[in-house]
């Protein structure tokens, strides 16, 4: 049987299947495993994989590592803030990215990282970077024209 | 497959999985680790599949990650013994009608460092692999992760059964006691002591726990050690049950890490399976098993207080270490934490005893560590080597030296917790006394290598900033101490730095120290603190004349255009997003005109640097 043990684990199954926490799936999970809510909020706030809000279509992932940041993570990062307006932590207006940190993933030899949606690309540069985003912005447009 | 209860029966176990694998003469292994996989493996794992067909005479291995990164993905071929690397799908046609049809070795597929005519075939002729010594890394490239049959082929469980029916719980703890294995992780704890203190702690239920929440940015030892080889953990784990008197166990996973929980998991399943965990374990009347649990991506849970409150399914707060966690952990019962490297050891030391453990390594760091050499590096990966070898042979030899022939400047080890030593310490001997010493730490085996164009302060204000993300915020010293640590680095690389800043540095540097609540605060600036301490110039440059030696800091460099190396082939000018780039008129180069950088339109972003073919780009 399942108990207050296996809350984020719990969590942890929500997340991935939704890419966020809906407010639904927390009641739920509050009823079944019996744990009072100002608890479940203070996890999800407290671990930094679940998101109380909806991400965007593509979740980038850039890893933030030390071995990459030596690498110049950071210029790929900043390239996307003010190129793309795609920070860290968000999800663009358009609902189309969320950027978020990771603190190595654990292929150092070939950082920077950039994980697109869950596909690791690495050797990153800016300019990389910016093919990236761009096209997946022209998928989403014509995406767009094809169902229109 | 009925479990396995006696010695006997292992044996005969291993001897069928043994010939099992003997009767493929020729062996291909890709080496599968998450490196690897990023660069081409999962591609050429499908065309090795398609190539071999149902090919009998051929073992297909899918291996945890071999160690050399740097020139992935790549295919060891037994019994030839050859090491190909880059190795791409086009490639596995060939290999498999010439290498493995006739046993001739692929020329252009071999390892050539550096252009200088030096060709490698070997595993053990490659300089990276030759100073090495691998022990809990022995069988990575050997064995698939996912079958217990080739680990027990390897002698697999033979520790475990020795232990639990020929030995008694007091004579494994004096062997692992006797070989002086200190933790793994980090702090470097006497593992036999721990052991002992937690069988000796009162309580009912004893909770024998491996952290695999390797969470330190730049280090992927643990997660090679579970992905490649799970089951040594496994077997590792149960002996420290038997030794300690464990009820029930726990591996903590880190979430960045969902390869090695997929192994872990299948491996936890065959190993119930055979009888290895769950009731009777070989018949020795040992209960245990091991429930796997899975981090939530935060720092601090590295921390054992905070692990156990994340354990428990609560958020990763640590506690103030009044009592000792062997005797109140997990639930407040006694708890035996180590980490994954730390359990992968146990069983060579069964198997071995403590008198050939002791023989590696120095008198009071024996045995071997393993490290992730990353960052500036020629060859970058993960490497085993015996303690006591000089930084300068782990970076020097094993590490080919610095990336591009450039100027070594710092190595920075143990990670968020550790500190840069320059390169006056580059002979010191690696072990867990002498780097803490020398105002770092071993850690738990990052070791980042940086070159001249690394900024030290920009790396001590990147490790600050990790800290401060992944500060819990329970106590104020480590909640606030760093972010005022972090406010005077921010002035510094911005340009904005006072002759007073240093000193204000260390002073709170000293007092987060002191009086933090958990090892995460009183290790947090160390970064800072040993920066200082080598790097004083490096400091002063910022502050005083408002540049970085380095080349990083963007507020106090600019880009520039070499005229005398610059072709004029115009790539740059193609690249630049803010068309700062400009030909200059009259300057005919050999391919054009020479270009030019408007500093007061170039945003910095590096978009040219990355793509000029004759580095004519500098930043100063």
């Amino acid at each position: 049987m399942f108990d207050s043990e296996d809350l984020v684990t719990a969590m942890l199954a929500v997340q991935e299947e939704f890419n966020w926490l809906p407010p639904q799936a927390l009641d739920y999970i509050s009823r079944r495993l019996s744990v009072r809510k100002p608890r479940i909020y203070h996890i999800a706030t407290f671990y930094k994989v679940f998101s109380l809000e909806p991400r965007g279509k593509h979740i980038l992932q850039l890893c933030m590592g030390t071995a990459c940041h030596v690498r110049g993570a950071k210029l790929i990062a900043d390239e996307l803030s003010r190129r793309h307006g795609i920070h860290f932590g968000e999800t663009t207006d358009d609902g189309l990215f969320t950027l978020e940190r990771v603190n190595c993933l654990g292929a150092c030899a070939i950082g920077p990282i950039l994980v697109v949606d869950g596909d690791y690309r690495g050797n990153m540069t800016t300019n990389r970077a910016n093919a990236v985003v761009k096209r997946l912005k022209r998928e989403a447009i014509e995406e767009e024209g094809a169902s229109a | 497959m009925p479990k396995l209860e006696t010695i006997e029966q292992v044996e005969r176990f291993q001897e069928k999985c043994k010939a099992a694998l003997d009767k493929f003469p020729l062996v291909v292994s890709l080496c599968y680790g998450t490196a690897c996989c990023a660069i081409g493996a999962k591609e050429l794992a499908a065309a090795f599949e398609e190539a071999l067909g149902g090919d009998k005479s051929v073992k297909f291995i899918k291996s945890g990650c071999h160690g050399f990164c740097e020139v992935g993905p790549l295919v060891v071929v037994r019994p030839l013994d050859v090491v190909y690397q880059q190795v791409k799908p086009a490639d596995v046609p060939e290999i498999v009608e010439r290498s493995l049809k006739e046993g001739e070795v692929i020329d252009r597929l071999l390892y050539r460092p550096g252009g200088n005519g030096n060709v490698f075939a070997k595993e053990n002729e490659i300089p990276f692999y030759a100073k090495q010594s691998k022990v809990v890394l022995a069988l990575n490239s050997h064995i698939d992760p996912y079958s217990i049959e080739d680990y027990m082929a390897y002698g697999g469980y033979s520790a475990l059964s020795k232990a639990l029916l020929e030995m008694t719980p007091d004579a494994v703890l004096k062997e692992v006691s006797g070989a002086k294995l200190r933790g793994r992780g980090g702090g470097g704890f006497d593992a036999g002591r721990k052991w002992n203190s937690c069988r000796k702690a009162p309580g009912k239920r004893r909770h024998i726990i491996c952290n695999a929440d390797e969470g330190d940015p730049g280090a992927f030892m643990d997660e090679s050690i579970l992905e490649g080889n799970p089951h040594s953990v496994i077997e590792g784990m149960v002996i420290g049950a038997w030794a300690i008197g464990g009820t029930d166990g726990f591996i903590y996973i880190r979430n960045e890490y969902p390869r090695a929980l997929e192994a872990f998991s299948s491996a936890l399943e065959q190993a119930r399976e055979y009888g290895f965990l769950g009731k009777n374990i070989l018949g020795s009347g040992l209960d245990f098993d091991i429930k796997i649990s899975r981090g939530g991506g935060a720092f601090v849970c590295g921390e054992s207080s905070a692990l156990f409150r994340s354990l428990e399914g609560d958020v990763g707060e640590p506690r103030a270490k009044y009592v000792h966690s062997v005797e109140r952990g997990y639930h407040d019962e006694p708890t035996n934490l180590n980490n994954v490297e730390t359990w992968a050891n146990v069983p060579h030391i069964i198997n071995k005893g403590a008198e050939w453990f002791r023989s590696i390594g120095t008198e009071d760091s024996p045995g071997t560590k393993v490290f992730s050499l990353v960052g500036k590096v020629e060859n970058t990966g993960l490497i085993e080597v015996p303690m006591g070898i000089t930084l300068k042979e782990i970076i020097f030899e094993i590490g080919g030296g610095i990336k591009g022939g450039k100027d070594f400047k710092a190595v920075q080890t143990g990670g968020p917790s550790g500190g840069c030593l320059p390169a006056s310490s580059l002979d010191l001997p690696v072990d867990f006394d002498v780097l803490t010493e020398a105002g770092s730490m071993m850690g738990s085996g990052g070791m980042i290598v940086m070159d001249e164009d690394t900024c030290v302060v920009d790396v001590a204000k990147y490790f600050t900033d990790f800290l401060i993300e992944e500060s819990c915020g329970k106590c104020l010293p480590c909640r606030e101490g760093l972010m005022h640590m972090s406010r005077i680095l921010h002035r510094i690389t911005e340009g904005r730095g006072e002759p007073k800043d240093l000193e204000s540095l260390k002073k709170l540097g000293d007092a987060v120290a002191v009086a933090s609540l958990c090892g995460l605060g009183t290790s947090a600036p160390n970064p800072v603190l040993s920066s200082i301490k080598y790097f004083e110039d490096e400091y002063l440059a910022h502050i005083n004349e408002r540049k970085c030696p380095g080349g990083v800091c963007q507020a106090l460099i600019s880009y520039h255009i070499d005229p005398e190396t610059c072709t004029g082939c115009g790539t740059c000018e193609k690249v630049c997003p803010v068309a700062a780039i400009q030909p200059v008129a009259g300057e005919e180069r050999e391919e054009g005109l020479l270009r030019i950088i408007d500093l007061a339109v170039c945003e910095k972003c590096n978009a040219c640097r990355e793509v000029c073919p004759e580095d004519a780009i500098t930043r100063r």
